[in-house]
């Protein structure tokens, strides 16, 4: 088929004419979902841990306690094979970079419970090859152990030690299984889910709960009149390793 | 037409040879003609879909639910008949189905090796029934 001149212009100009109105469309429609995602309200949870009353000392490990019976958590003794979803360290080994040299002893030594900070810019999901880890609209860095090929790219990128890698089946190292929750296999990564599982349920995670002296405030940042956020309008509030620039979800009050 | 009874000799044992396995399976007991004899839940008439559905289709609906669930946060199933259930192989499969008398069962028979949704999901009865065993 031969084109002739007068339909060459005919269509190069309604060509140009459609992807005007391309342009002009473009903007009416991305304002419109723009709005609807406005107004769903934003969900960003988070966590402030006030360190003044955990007893650690005391020998409480209410919280790690409950974590481990509710994600079916294995206890392995060999700790190169650990897996470990809420933790404890001492401050001085969590907080490096905020050492005054002159506090007393006492304070280096306090534990710190820690877990999964589910930073706003993970580390852990960029390095991830098959997005079995990624960051939901809600905050939470979140696993899908169904993909998860074990290649421990997350364990490398993530800075604060958060994940850890079944080395072992874990199944005969968990005293009693808790069947509402799936048990994880050999060859996979895994790390806190900030009780995903319970939140869709309307409740809140396991540690908070189960705290006796309540060290952890849980809520939703990005609403302005939230427990964690009026607990940072009032007090000093330090989080691990801020430099990197991951802006953890959890807040220490110090 | 000399070569009848040739052709039909070697036709005889291109067949035998052809299902030797079936009947050595059929002689030691490790596969049998009768379908499998499954046990079906006491305490419901329905399922999720209706049970041809089911039959033919359970791996993509369960795997639907296992993305809906894990990536995208979606927990509830509407039915085919407007009931809401959980999106839980656990809660919803299993608060109905046995799993040694009815997946397991059925899966032996039609010779499905995996699946290995049991390497982490668990089996409520199974637990229970472990848990029962070793308390002493």
């Amino acid at each position: 088929m031969k084109i002739t001149r007068k339909d060459f212009l005919r269509l190069s100009g309604l060509s140009l004419l459609a992807a005007g109105c391309k342009q002009t469309v473009r903007p009416v429609t991305q304002s419109a979902s723009a709005a609807r995602a406005a107004s769903s309200e934003p969900v960003r949870w988070g966590m402030v841990i006030d360190l003044g009353k955990c007893r650690e000392k005391d020998g409480c490990n209410a919280c790690i306690h409950a974590c481990n019976a509710a994600h079916n958590i294995p206890q392995i003794a060999n700790r190169a094979h650990e897996v470990k979803w809420i933790w404890t360290e001492p401050y001085a080994a969590v907080f490096p970079s905020v050492q005054p040299g002159f506090a007393p002893q006492r304070y280096a030594e306090t534990l710190v419970p820690l877990l999964c900070n589910h930073c706003a810019d993970p580390p852990c999901t960029r390095v991830c090859p098959t997005q079995a880890a990624w960051k939901r609209d809600d905050g939470i860095v979140m696993m899908d152990w169904h993909r998860c090929i074990g290649c421990r790219y997350c364990i490398a990128a993530c800075p604060y030690g958060s994940r850890s890698f079944n080395w072992e089946d874990p199944r005969p190292s968990i005293a009693t299984i808790n069947s509402d929750f799936p048990t994880r296999t050999k060859g996979v990564v895994e790390k806190c889910n900030f009780c995903e599982e319970r939140l869709a349920r309307g409740l809140k995670p396991a540690c908070v709960d189960a705290c006796p002296q309540r060290v952890f405030t849980f809520g939703n940042l990005a609403d302005l009149n939230s427990a964690p956020r009026q607990l940072l309008r009032e007090r000093f509030a330090v989080q691990r390793k801020p430099e990197l620039g991951t802006g953890p979800s959890v807040f220490y009050l110090v | 037409m000399r070569d009848r009874l040739w052709i039909f000799a070697g036709l005889t044992v291109f067949v035998a040879a052809l299902t030797c396995p079936a009947w050595y399976a059929l002689a030691n007991g490790k596969a049998t003609s009768n379908p499998p004899n499954l046990e079906l839940p006491a305490n419901q008439k329905e399922c999720v879909a209706p049970a041809g559905i089911m039959r033919a289709t359970h791996m993509q609906l369960l795997i639907g639910w296992r993305e809906d669930v894990v990536r995208r946060a979606d927990r509830r199933f509407v039915a085919f008949n407007g009931k809401v259930y959980e999106k839980s192989l656990t809660h919803t499969c299993l608060g109905c189905h046995n799993k040694e008398r009815f997946c397991d069962r059925c899966h032996a028979y039609s010779g499905v090796s995996g699946p290995y949704c049991w390497n982490c999901h668990n089996d409520p009865q199974a637990v229970a029934l472990s848990t029962t065993r070793s308390a002493p």
